[in-house]
């Protein structure tokens, strides 16, 4: 096959143009990204944009190949990680928020948290509530009210399955909120935030559940508004306008972080040289500018702390599976 | 105009040699890539995405190339359909039902170009209606909630009815089947798995594209490993490849059916929900209703061939309004395109033309240059394409085979979906002996998933009241539309199929 030659070729030419860029003493021989989702999606953009930029930036000498292992929601490319690839060095896998939301609540089959070395985060998109602009909800507490006193008035849509992060998301408010049974609240599952965008402009649903960046093109052109994001306080910059769920009264935080796991048995010397790469690339203005881009919010996680840190993600969104009756 | 100033300024942008040169490469490619079984558009462009990178592309030339490679992939979809009778990818499905006839019938040369034409003519008005109506379709779009999906999808099977030629009860049966592989998965509803025995790898459901190869393309060489032995088989059935070139007769005759089925590709493709796969099926099923008077199509008709060519094309283009000015993908491959435009730095969206108004008419300009290229490049290469019919069963076979195997593994990267292929090869073959259309098992595979949850979200929303799927005019008129197609053929179709057999006696065959 034709494009098979092509980027070999081209991939020969690279090696030729940039002799050494990294400074640490491993260096990626055929670097590659799994995402695990066909592409497209949230984890096919991690892996492509991180993969050129670090390009870019020169931090790898050779294209990042990336690999697209689509199937159970990131659980077959789990599997093959921990299976069959558990000591590529040259392998970085994307995760978010669903990655972690799937680990706690047991839907990789047979697979855990701790068989795999989590390498680092890229940034946060933080969680919003939103109506559409002609709504006559203004608030978050009015439309927790509204949920409260009949539940079935209200439909929320979101872009990930039933049990997934954008429904974890509402639950979470609505928990917070003193909604007792958080089963009862209506949830919409859609392909996509998109698609659920759509339909709360369509009309067919009251309410949006989702990332920033998902909701900021229609935020800009006046067809929906924010009226909670789910960040400790006011996030800066142009999204600085949207009210936080929290000094409204309603202490409810979410984000969907997305960052890259390594297979287990990577060597500390690789391990140590994909975490201060993917650090330098956090650090870059170049990087900055793309986070604005596309609404992510700073989350600077590298190696030991960013571990912690999903251990502990994990460990909570159990607790609010547990609690809604997800998992038992 | 303003229109029209704003698209020269496209053009000025997209006529510049490199442009054309990538225009060129991706057109080329992308037609190789959409004739290659398991190789479909959305693979296509992801594959590039790199050499884009790599080159160190702007925005509006990675997206030349990108988009020259996705139309170039539903050009090309279309060569193993008739050539083989195995789709390229799944928009080229319906291909398969008269293009293979006609190619068996030793008029390979005219369905290539034809369906050339055809898919010319679908992505040329597509193009323009991008550039007019896509503000208004954008709010055409919008008055589609769940329950006008489930009645467009319902729409869609309704009219099924002899899509394949012969016996009514196995196409249902056989839709039916496609409906049923179409649950397996995490039902994303409530979150549960179903019928997935606890393996990870089905959680997301069956692949189309695997199912499409296992069935079409496998099932094909065993056919052949079969009847291997009776190779006076082979050598009877000499193949012709005909005329290269469609009469104008034929062009004449097939024009309505290209003007008819592009409008309606078009707008399937607008609608986020729908898709090329649902263009290229209603506009065939629609078209098949509405002029296939005599019974010809399924058989080699060439209007059979023109309506699901015209349609997908029109629908890839319909398709990228969605895209721009909403920022969600109507497709596989305009999700793919969504994610090149927002590593570029670009976010599609409401503002798109207003913030970027040089990438959208340089891509709209782009479109253009890369459908006339297509058109030029595929005409004179029909002759090239119809030589595969002149390779011998027993060489071709183990290249399908080996085409199939390395397509999918190259894709999926997975040694479960290969067993998964292999399965529906076997299923394929034995429906094959029942003489069981595979046609409506596809669709019902990819259709049946998007119909199942527009129902449940439909009536989740309404809180269990099935009243709300005729809630609104258009669910209404959809629902009309679908009950009209299913019964008029019922009692009707038997007088007007008389009343023809004897004009046609009459006049003679038109259809040459």
């Amino acid at each position: 096959m034709a494009f098979k030659h092509l980027r070999t070729a081209l991939a020969v030419a690279g090696l030729a143009l940039t002799a050494t860029a990294a400074s640490a003493q491993f260096a990626p021989e055929q670097p590659e990204c799994i995402a695990p989702a066909n592409p497209g999606g949230g984890w096919d953009f991690t892996c492509r944009q991180v993969g050129k930029s670090l390009q870019d930036l020169g931090l790898i000498s050779k294209t990042m190949q990336v690999v697209n292992l689509a199937g159970g929601g990131g659980g077959v490319a789990y599997a093959e990680v921990v299976n069959k690839r558990g000591d590529d060095n040259d392998l970085i896998v994307a995760a978010s928020s669903a990655t972690a939301t799937r680990l706690a609540q047991g839907a990789f089959p047979g697979n855990t948290m701790d068989q795999v070395r989590w390498l680092a985060s890229i940034g946060a998109d933080y969680g919003v509530i939103a109506v559409a602009a002609d709504s006559e909800i203004e608030t978050l507490p009015e439309l927790l009210d509204m949920i409260k006193n009949d539940p079935r008035s209200v439909s929320v849509a979101g872009g990930s399955a039933v049990g997934g992060w954008d429904h974890l998301k509402v639950l979470i408010a609505a928990n917070a909120y003193g909604i007792e049974e958080v089963r009862n609240v209506k949830y919409i599952a859609f392909d996509g935030g998109g698609e659920a965008v759509t339909q709360l402009l369509a009309g067919s649903v009251q309410a949006f559940t989702g990332d920033l960046s998902e909701a900021k093109g229609f935020v800009d052109s006046g067809d929906i508004k924010v009226i909670a994001v789910l960040a400790p306080e006011r996030l800066e910059g142009e999204f600085s306008a949207f009210p936080t769920a929290k000094e409204q009264g309603v202490d409810a935080i979410g984000a969907n972080w997305r960052g890259f796991y390594a297979p287990e048995g990577m060597s500390d010397e690789a391990y140590d040289a994909w975490v201060s790469m993917i650090g330098e690339l956090y650090a870059s203005p170049e990087w900055k500018e793309i986070m604005a881009a596309n609404g992510l919010a700073p989350l600077d996680l590298q190696g030991a702390e960013f571990e912690a840190f999903v251990s502990d993600s994990v460990q909570q969104i159990q607790d609010i599976s547990r609690e809604i009756g997800i998992i038992q | 105009m303003d229109l029209m100033s704003s698209l020269g300024d496209g053009f000025l942008i997209a006529l510049t040699w490199q442009n054309l040169g990538l225009a060129v490469l991706g057109c080329f490619l992308g037609t190789i890539m959409g004739a290659l079984p398991g190789l479909g558009p959305s693979n296509g462009v992801a594959i590039l995405i790199p050499l884009a990178f790599t080159l160190g592309l702007g925005a509006t030339p990675s997206l030349i190339l990108l988009t020259s490679v996705y139309y170039g992939a539903m050009y090309g979809g279309r060569i193993s359909s008739i050539l083989l009778g195995i789709p390229g990818d799944e928009p080229a499905m319906m291909t398969v039902l008269d293009g293979h006839p006609m190619a068996k019938a030793g008029r390979a040369g005219e369905a290539l170009s034809l369906s050339g034409v055809a898919s010319f003519v679908g992505a040329f008005l597509a193009t323009w209606g991008l550039i007019f109506l896509a503000p208004q379709l954008v709010k055409f779009a919008l008055l589609f909630g769940p329950a006008e999906y489930f009645a467009l999808f319902a729409l869609a099977f309704a009219t099924l009815g002899g899509v394949s030629s012969t016996n009514q009860a196995k196409s249902a049966f056989a839709a039916m089947l496609g409906l049923g592989l179409a649950v397996v998965g995490v039902d994303t509803q409530t979150g549960v798995p179903r019928l997935t025995f606890g393996e990870v790898h089905l959680y997301d459901g069956l692949d189309f594209l695997v199912a499409i190869v296992g069935l079409f393309a496998l099932s094909e060489v065993f056919i052949f490993l079969e009847h291997r032995h009776g190779e006076a088989d082979a050598d009877s059935k000499k193949i012709e490849v005909g005329r290269l070139t469609p009469s104008w007769a034929m062009l004449k005759y097939c024009t309505p059916t290209m003007l008819r089925t592009s409008v309606l590709g078009f707008v399937a493709g607008v609608l986020p929900g729908a898709g090329a796969s649902l263009g290229s099926f209603i506009s065939y099923s629609m078209e098949k209703k509405l002029v296939d008077k005599e019974g010809t199509f399924g058989t080699g008709d060439p209007r059979g061939v023109a309506a699901p060519e015209a349609g997908n094309n029109a629908a890839a283009g319909g398709a990228l309004v969605p895209m721009l000015s909403l920022g969600v993908p109507g497709s596989g491959t305009t999700a793919v395109l969504l994610a090149v435009l927002l590593s570029l730095n670009i976010t599609p969206g409401p503002l798109l033309f207003q913030n970027n108004p040089d990438v959208v008419w340089g891509l709209i300009a782009a479109l253009f240059i890369a459908n006339i290229m297509l058109l030029l490049m595929n005409i004179p290469l029909v002759g090239l394409f119809t030589r595969v019919l002149m390779v011998p069963p027993r060489i071709l076979m183990p290249i399908v085979a080996m085409v199939s195997f390395v397509g999918i593994y190259g894709i999926s990267g997975s040694s479960f979906d290969l067993l998964v292929m292999i399965a529906f090869g076997v299923g394929g073959w034995l429906l094959r002996k029942l003489d069981v259309p595979l046609v409506p098992i596809i669709l019902g595979t990819l259709l049946g998933n998007t119909m199942e949850n527009n129902l449940r979200r439909a009536v989740t929303i309404s809180n269990g009241d099935y009243m709300t799927l005729v809630d609104s005019p258009l669910s209404i008129g959809l629902w009309t539309v679908a009950i009209v197609g299913f019964i008029l053929p019922i009692f009707v179709g038997k007088v007007i199929k008389g009343r023809m057999r004897n004009r046609r006696d009459a006049e003679g065959s038109t259809s040459d």
